[in-house]
């Protein structure tokens, strides 16, 4: 097996991390079991490795203005300590990527983007800068990230440090906390739909700070969670994921994220495009599906209607906190309602389905 | 990992069980593991002929797809109907409460082309 390792890579294989490759990073899938971690996280807490995430700065008095012309959320109101999820879309409405912004002044921004797609976004990000006064780097290299996620986050991260990170509000940071003594950043937000932080450090205090989250989590029964989880979390939540959800073919609109789309927004990468869309309608739409049917729905399976191929699955896996097997699917907007009756081309079988409302599951506040 | 001494394996991890004309066949403690946790299992229809090494059914894991080959030839006789409510017997006893099914041989012969637990166990080492 080849690819790039994470700091974390023998601490993955000494805690029972079975590695598979995902993105070019060499990653564990799951540690005791993708349902016990699963579970773990919804209940009490789950920690991951994310440093194969990238991490590039953009610095300097064009930061802003660059970053407006980049992404389709609006920044106009993001404060320092605050953190955005955005698309960022190419000029034809097609997703570039998406990612999350954190300012950390006026003039200094945090892009992180999923980690399979670093070159290409450092590639359109360099391509971008036009006029713009701004700096990039690449610090993937040098990132480490730990995401600590579920119900018991926060009593098991307070045991670490002394800083108030209860007061951290979702969508929001802390930069320079102390955590088991090295300097962090602390953010409140996450990819599982649960309470949690993902924390940023120097690739060097990676394992340190991983085994020191793990001890202090021992008591509440935390356990290391691996992609396996990762995805059937956020796919519970219909987060998207890029490369299923969204795509260069898939424009945000499409996967249903036009809340963080701003027309008004005076001018973007792809604007033009995403209002003729709008205007024009979606040519296709991601809707939420239930199997009700015997069998499960995985990506690329297609998925017909009055006899006809009407899209594909995007996501399809059991959703175990819902004890039921669900799918997310690209299909034809004319049949994109909620209620309709389809079928999944499961290996030759058609396996029926409902389309349903998204998100399949949402934590009680 | 299991490999118990009285069965036969093929080098597609599928473990059987031969009792006079009749062999039941499930899946090794070794594929179990590597698979993870076991969601969904469709077991072969009863009477269905299946020739050595053509697909008798499948096995789903939360995040994988595998598919099960027949490691003989022969008419389904037997299917273990309590996996479809109750995959994980899979998981929790490979070689017992999760056999998949019971196949009448037609050419008992082939047989001699599946491993022992011996030559399982080397097939495990050179894999791993």
């Amino acid at each position: 097996m080849e690819g790039k390792k994470t700091p974390l890579y023998d601490t993955h294989v000494k805690y029972g991390g079975r590695i598979v490759e995902f993105g070019g990073w060499l990653l564990p899938v799951q540690y005791s079991g993708v349902l016990a971690e699963h579970k773990a996280v919804r209940t009490c807490a789950g920690l991951f490795d994310v440093s194969h995430m990238g991490e590039i700065w953009a610095e300097g008095k064009g930061a802003f203005a660059f970053l407006q012309n980049l992404v389709t959320n609006d920044l106009m109101d993001l404060e320092v300590s605050q953190s955005r999820y955005s698309p960022m879309c190419y000029r034809d409405g097609g997703t570039v990527d998406d990612l999350l912004i954190y300012k950390f002044g006026n003039e200094r921004y945090l892009i992180v983007v999923n980690a399979a797609n670093i070159e290409k976004d450092w590639n359109w990000m360099q391509e971008n800068t036009d006029s713009f006064d701004v700096k990039l780097t690449n610090k993937s290299d040098f990132t480490g990230q730990l995401a600590l996620q579920g119900p018991k986050a926060l009593e098991i991260l307070k045991k670490l440090t002394t800083a108030p990170i209860e007061n951290i509000g979702y969508y929001h940071f802390m930069d320079d906390v102390i955590v088991a003594g090295k300097k962090v950043v602390v953010s409140r937000t996450g990819y599982t739909g649960e309470d949690g932080f993902e924390i940023y450090c120097d690739t060097n205090d990676a394992v340190y700070l991983w085994d020191a989250i793990m001890d202090a989590g021992k008591e509440e029964g935390i356990l290391p969670s691996g992609l396996g989880c990762r995805d059937t979390l956020r796919f519970e939540c219909c987060m998207p994921l890029y490369g299923h959800e969204l795509s260069q073919e898939i424009t945000p609109l499409m996967a249903g994220l036009g809340m963080f789309v701003k027309l008004d927004k005076e001018a973007f990468n792809g604007k033009a495009a995403l209002e003729a869309q709008k205007t024009n309608g979606l040519p296709q739409r991601v809707m939420g599906v239930e199997i009700t049917g015997r069998g499960i729905a995985r990506a690329g399976f297609p998925v017909q209607m009055a006899g006809k191929v009407i899209g594909r699955v995007t996501t399809g896996s059991p959703a175990p906190t819902l004890g039921k097997n669900m799918a997310l699917v690209l299909i034809d907007t004319a049949y994109a309602a909620i209620g309709n009756e389809i079928f999944i081309d499961v290996r030759g079988k058609a396996v029926a389905a409902t389309i349903v409302k998204k998100p399949f599951y949402k934590r009680a506040k | 990992m299991k490999i118990p001494a009285e069965l036969k394996y093929s080098s597609d991890h599928e473990w059987v069980k031969v009792e006079g004309n009749k062999a039941t066949i499930g899946i090794t403690d070794f594929a179990q593991d590597q698979l993870g946790d076991v969601v969904f299992v469709e077991v072969p229809e009863i009477e269905a002929e299946l020739s050595a090494t053509e697909g008798l059914g499948t096995i789903e894991s939360v995040k994988a797809v595998s598919d099960v080959y027949s490691p003989v030839s022969g008419k389904v006789v037997e299917v273990n109907a309590q996996l479809e409510d109750s995959p994980q017997l899979i998981n929790e006893d490979a070689y017992g409460k999760g056999w998949i099914c019971v196949i009448e041989l037609s050419n008992p012969t082939e047989l001699g082309d599946l491993l022992n637990a011996a030559e399982y166990e080397k097939l495990l080492l050179e894999e791993a």
